[in-house]
């Protein structure tokens, strides 16, 4: 496994050793302003040196993602299934949630900061918001692609419609749930950051607004590479579960649970 | 006695008439075939039969009852094997009992090493090859709770030899289970060789063409396929099929 990694890993891991070391002696080179381009050295030095006075900020992030994250794909689940059980639900509502996704959640969150103040409830909102989406669709898909030699096995052996769907189209669509899932928990992290940076007392996305408002670029960095190693790590824990729950898979062929 | 008896079965899609005053009978514990070229509407028989289409006319009777439009009333064996791909043998075998019946693991297990797959029953169906699954898909028949079995085409997909070897495993499960079976096909010699009673389609629009009881003994071996007395019989058979073709 881990050789598998470094076999296939260190070609790209090569490419960012080099990335690194241009960077850092172009900074001293041409002798840039660390308020300007702080040098990686100096990022990493900042980032465990300042730790103490970052860390809850760290920690309240990652409960707002958590928080977020399952609310958002609870929606997401609960949504997939209603309109997927109830055709005319479906048939009313698709198109829109589809024309939905052209608003950007962006664009509504200063708007739910009027309408919900400063606390938990519009951060929540805006995680919701973009986790649902991912979810439902993929969940939607799922379930419509069931393998239709199945269906008419169940159907034909006398399945009820709760049999249907519990027995063949849930598990039937779980891959496609987790590449929802995949998806969402990087999105969950993003609008945990934006819903900070709109209006809050902690948080890793307040930490960056207030480093960026006193020019501590090197500040700015750290929270970056704190972002981006909190997608990874919800990406990995999905990743993981998915591998946890979905143990049926042939790794070689493709089978008919791979669709999609 | 009479197990599954076809009256009268009509039906069309529009203009095209598919199926035409059929009727045919199964005994209880008999081993039947339905012979027919392909595209003679047997999917649309086996949905009526099934439960899953209505008939435009016409009726299908199980133990002196109407099963017209209900479903699960017998049990099937679909052209492809049909395992639920996350389940493994065992609970794929259970699932038919799972829908319609009580769960019976020390059965399922039995068959399970009877059809010759002990060992696999933590098995998932991707790791096995075509005819241990069509094989795990028919024990799955077997234990479902309907006493008459459907099976459609199982063996299509498969070589020659494994198809042979499969049908004397089919042989050999049904003599000791004797569930009534209705078979459908389009190969002459399988019919033959598994069948107490050879039915022939005609064409489209489908009616009974004419019977063939099967002369053979059974239990039947191999050697029989290869007999004078069997290529005559399929010869005939072939000449009446043939006939209705022009």
């Amino acid at each position: 496994m881990m050789n598998a990694l470094w076999k296939q890993g260190w070609r790209p891991a090569l490419v960012l050793i080099l990335l690194f070391i241009v960077w850092e002696t172009s900074v001293s080179m041409f002798d840039i302003p660390a308020w300007l381009l702080p040098s990686p050295t100096q990022i990493i030095e900042v980032g465990i040196t300042d730790w103490p006075g970052y860390s809850h900020h760290v920690w309240a992030t990652i409960q707002l993602i958590i928080v977020g994250f399952l609310i958002g794909s609870g929606t997401g689940i609960v949504v997939a299934i209603a309109l997927h059980l109830v055709p005319f639900l479906r048939q009313a509502t698709y198109p829109l949630i589809i024309l939905s996704q052209n608003i950007p959640v962006i664009v509504l969150a200063p708007l739910l900061v009027v309408w919900f103040g400063f606390g938990m409830l519009p951060k929540i909102i805006v995680i919701t918001l973009v986790c649902f989406f991912p979810i439902a669709i993929a969940l939607l898909d799922g379930f419509r692609q069931t393998d239709r030699d199945l269906m008419h096995y169940m159907q034909m052996a006398g399945a009820t419609r709760q049999q249907l769907f519990w027995k063949l189209e849930w598990p039937h669509a779980l891959p496609s749930l987790f590449s929802g899932l995949k998806i969402s928990a990087t999105y969950s992290v993003m609008g945990a950051v934006i819903s900070e940076w709109l209006g809050a007392s902690r948080g890793i996305g307040y930490y960056m607004t207030l480093a960026s408002s006193s020019y501590r670029t090197d500040r700015v960095f750290v929270a970056i590479i704190i972002i981006v190693a909190l997608s990874l790590l919800f990406f990995l824990l999905i990743n993981w579960l998915e591998k946890m729950t979905i143990r049926w898979r042939s790794s070689g062929e493709g089978g008919s649970s791979d669709a999609s | 006695m009479t197990h599954l008896e076809i009256q009268n079965i009509s039906k069309s899609f529009g203009e095209n008439e598919v199926l035409d005053q059929l009727n045919f009978s199964v005994h209880q514990g008999e081993f039947v075939s339905l012979l027919g070229p392909s595209g003679s509407g047997k999917s649309t028989l086996f949905g009526i039969i099934g439960g899953m289409i209505l008939p435009n006319s016409g009726d299908v009777i199980l133990n002196g009852e109407s099963i017209k439009g209900k479903r699960g009333s017998i049990s099937y064996t679909p052209q492809t094997p049909s395992l639920l791909p996350w389940r493994t043998i065992l609970n794929n075998v259970l699932l038919g009992q799972e829908l319609t019946g009580k769960k019976d693991r020390e059965k399922a297990l039995q068959m399970i090493d009877r059809a010759g797959l002990k060992s696999y029953e933590n098995s998932y169906p991707h790791e096995l090859s075509g005819g241990m699954k069509q094989r795990v898909s028919f024990i799955r028949s077997v234990l479902s709770p309907q006493s008459l079995i459907l099976l459609d085409e199982p063996f299509s997909a498969l070589d020659e030899f494994t198809r042979t070897d499969m049908q004397k495993w089919l042989l050999d499960m049904w003599e000791q289970t004797k569930r009534s079976i209705l078979f459908v096909t389009h190969n002459i010699e399988e019919a033959v060789f598994l069948s107490d009673r050879v039915i022939i389609l005609s064409p489209r629009p489908a009616s009974v063409l004419k019977e063939f009881q099967v002369p053979f003994e059974r239990p039947r071996r191999e050697e029989l396929l290869l007999s004078d007395e069997f290529l005559q019989f399929k010869k005939e058979i072939y000449q009446e099929m043939r006939h209705a073709q022009v």
